[in-house]
């Protein structure tokens, strides 16, 4: 089949690699019908993740056909369309059980890697490297889904792929923002990012009946739709003192939730394996601003990736303000069924995020567009089976 | 000073080499030093745990080994108990000083004893939990191998 995979620093190419296979009873493959760019890749693509090595297939955010089942697998049948969670999770772990999904025990085949850098195993996530699976992304014609029972859901008909795709990645990390952030009605909700999932962190906290949301990003086009479809308030830091408007909008109390949905922050700098292996950290500006700016006993909801260590975190304002400071990979199994019916009543719109549609073998130029915020691109979606070439 | 091998130091103490059975420990709790079961290339005593989300009676069949266990046969010792708060069980295993581990191991996991037990620790959880090890995608090269 078909598959973009990386192939060097800022390089990927769509090149033959073998079909996936069943594996283990619970599994599934699906034909990809669209699959999302995501801020999550982007350091992958710089090579900045450990791990990541040449032909490893992207991709992450998908939804398509069921085409083959394992034996095991009880709620899908070939010909189901699905929209599939992100992350990998077995449904029958103590975390799982608890609500935790993407704490599961049992979701990564190499769970060394993971243990070794954070202490304990993490599970998997699709379009990763070894460290969370090493399971092949669904940048390609087809992509195996390991407990396809728990991790992949019927797309009601009513819901049309271009808005069910959302509920893979962006819709539930924003979902579960608000959620494990507490926002409550009456809240001010601020958050940092106006990507997919900036965006639908937003409207989550709209829907879960925040008061005001206030959007930070510097990229007008994705401001503009913050504004529009999540009916959010927006900050431009280069034209206003971040931290100066949110105390002035709220009264000088500071934003009750604040989420950061931005990742790390990107100079350009290609940096050595030396580095990369033994923890040059990373600077995290907007969690920064984040905790500065939330009010006294709020919470602050860390979305974005973070490979190891970053630089100058302010524990201080932590202890300081009795913050709460949250952080995961989103649960996508607790929410996606609930997501997909608000997209069924029209309360969740997320078609506009994909500004950008093209064919695998433009993923390049989808992935250059995506990175460098170019032409107004908020994710670049891409569909195997559109025509390769115009 | 061993958390684990001092709780499981009697209950092991009438246990022959290479018994094809874990003795259940009920209510012998004991606060453990900080750090945690399971911790890489611990010296004491080299346990390694893994908390499994079933009864102790689901983790030992009838007090038989998973199978994953059972294939280093009398090379490690095996030992579980009750985990607190309703999570199941603890499942503890270490190499049994001087006795080689099986090769099928060391074929998969290299020659580190501690980390062939960990695997095999891992995959008895997975088979309770989901009723199967999870297996990785095979790579291009090992699919060329196998045909
Ligand atoms: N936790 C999860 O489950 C989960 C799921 C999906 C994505 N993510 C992570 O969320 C983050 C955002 O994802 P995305 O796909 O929306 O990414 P994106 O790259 O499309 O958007 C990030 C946005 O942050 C803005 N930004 C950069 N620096 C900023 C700053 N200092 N202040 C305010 N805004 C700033 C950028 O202009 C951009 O619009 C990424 O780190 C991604 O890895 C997490
Ligand atoms: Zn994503
Ligand atoms: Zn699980």
């Amino acid at each position: 089949m078909r598959a973009l995979c990386w192939t060097g620093v800022d390089q990927v190419a769509v090149r033959q690699v073998p079909d996936p296979e069943l594996r283990n009873g619970h599994d599934a493959i699906v034909r990809v019908r669209q699959s999302a760019t995501c801020g999550g890749d982007l350091p992958l693509l710089a090579g900045r993740t450990p791990y990541v090595s040449v032909g490893d297939v992207l991709g992450h955010e998908f939804l398509g056909d069921v085409v083959e089942v394992g034996p095991e697998v009880r709620r899908h049948r070939v010909g189901d369309r699905v929209v599939v969670s992100a992350s990998v999770a077995c449904g029958t772990c103590w975390y799982c059980q608890g609500g935790l999904p993407s704490c599961c025990d049992n979701g990564n085949p190499e769970p060394e890697v993971g243990e070794a850098t954070y202490g304990h195993p993490v599970p998997g996530v699709f379009g990763r490297p070894r460290a969370t699976g090493g399971f092949a992304g669904s940048h390609a014609e087809f992509v195996r889904v390991p407990y396809a029972d728990v991790g992949a859901f019927g797309v009601p008909d009513t819901v049309s792929d271009d808005r069910a795709l959302f509920a893979s990645d962006a819709a539930p990390a924003g979902w579960m923002a608000a959620d494990v952030g507490g926002v409550r009605p009456g809240d001010v909700v601020a958050v940092w990012g106006a990507g997919a999932v900036g965006q639908l962190t937003a409207r989550a906290a709209g829907l879960l009946g925040a008061d005001r949301v206030i959007v930070v990003d510097d990229q007008d086009d994705r401001l503009r739709m913050a504004e529009r479809h999540s009916d959010a308030e927006t900050i431009d830091p280069r034209h206003a003192d971040v931290p100066a408007e949110l105390r002035e909008r709220t009264g000088g109390r500071g934003p009750d939730v604040c989420v950061e949905a931005v990742g790390p922050a990107w100079d350009g700098r290609i940096r050595s394996l030396a580095e990369r292996f033994t923890g040059a950290a990373e600077r995290p500006p907007a969690v920064r601003e984040a905790v500065h700016a939330c009010r006294k006993g709020g919470t602050v909801v860390v979305l974005g990736e973070f490979d190891g260590h970053v630089d100058a975190f302010p524990l201080g304002a932590v202890s300081a303000k009795g913050l709460s400071v949250r952080g995961a990979r989103q649960h996508g199994q607790n929410y996606v069924p609930m997501l997909l019916e608000r997209m069924a009543r029209g309360e969740l719109r997320t078609e506009h995020l994909a500004t950008h549609r093209m064919p695998l073998e433009q993923g390049a130029h989808g992935y250059a567009l995506f990175r460098d915020r170019r032409d107004g691109c908020v994710r670049t979606v891409l569909s195997p089976d559109l025509p390769a070439a115009p | 000073m061993g958390r684990i091998a001092t709780v499981a130091g009697s209950a092991l103490a009438g246990a022959a080499v290479g018994a094809v059975s874990g003795r259940v420990l009920r209510g012998r709790t004991r606060r453990r030093p900080a750090g945690g079961p399971g911790v890489r290339g611990n010296p004491a005593g080299g346990w390694q745990v893994v908390t499994v989300d079933r009864a102790p009676g689901t983790v030992l069949p009838g007090g038989r080994w998973p199978e994953p266990l059972r294939r280093l046969g009398g090379a490690i010792q095996v030992e579980v108990r009750p985990a607190p708060g309703c999570r199941g069980t603890e499942l503890a295993a270490r190499p049994r000083p001087g006795v080689p581990l099986p090769g099928l191991a060391a074929h998969v996991v290299g020659d580190d004893p501690a980390r062939a037990v960990r695997a095999a620790l891992r995959q008895a959880k997975q088979l309770a939990e989901t009723g199967e090890v999870l297996r990785a995608d095979r790579t291009p090269m090992d699919r060329g191998r196998a045909g």
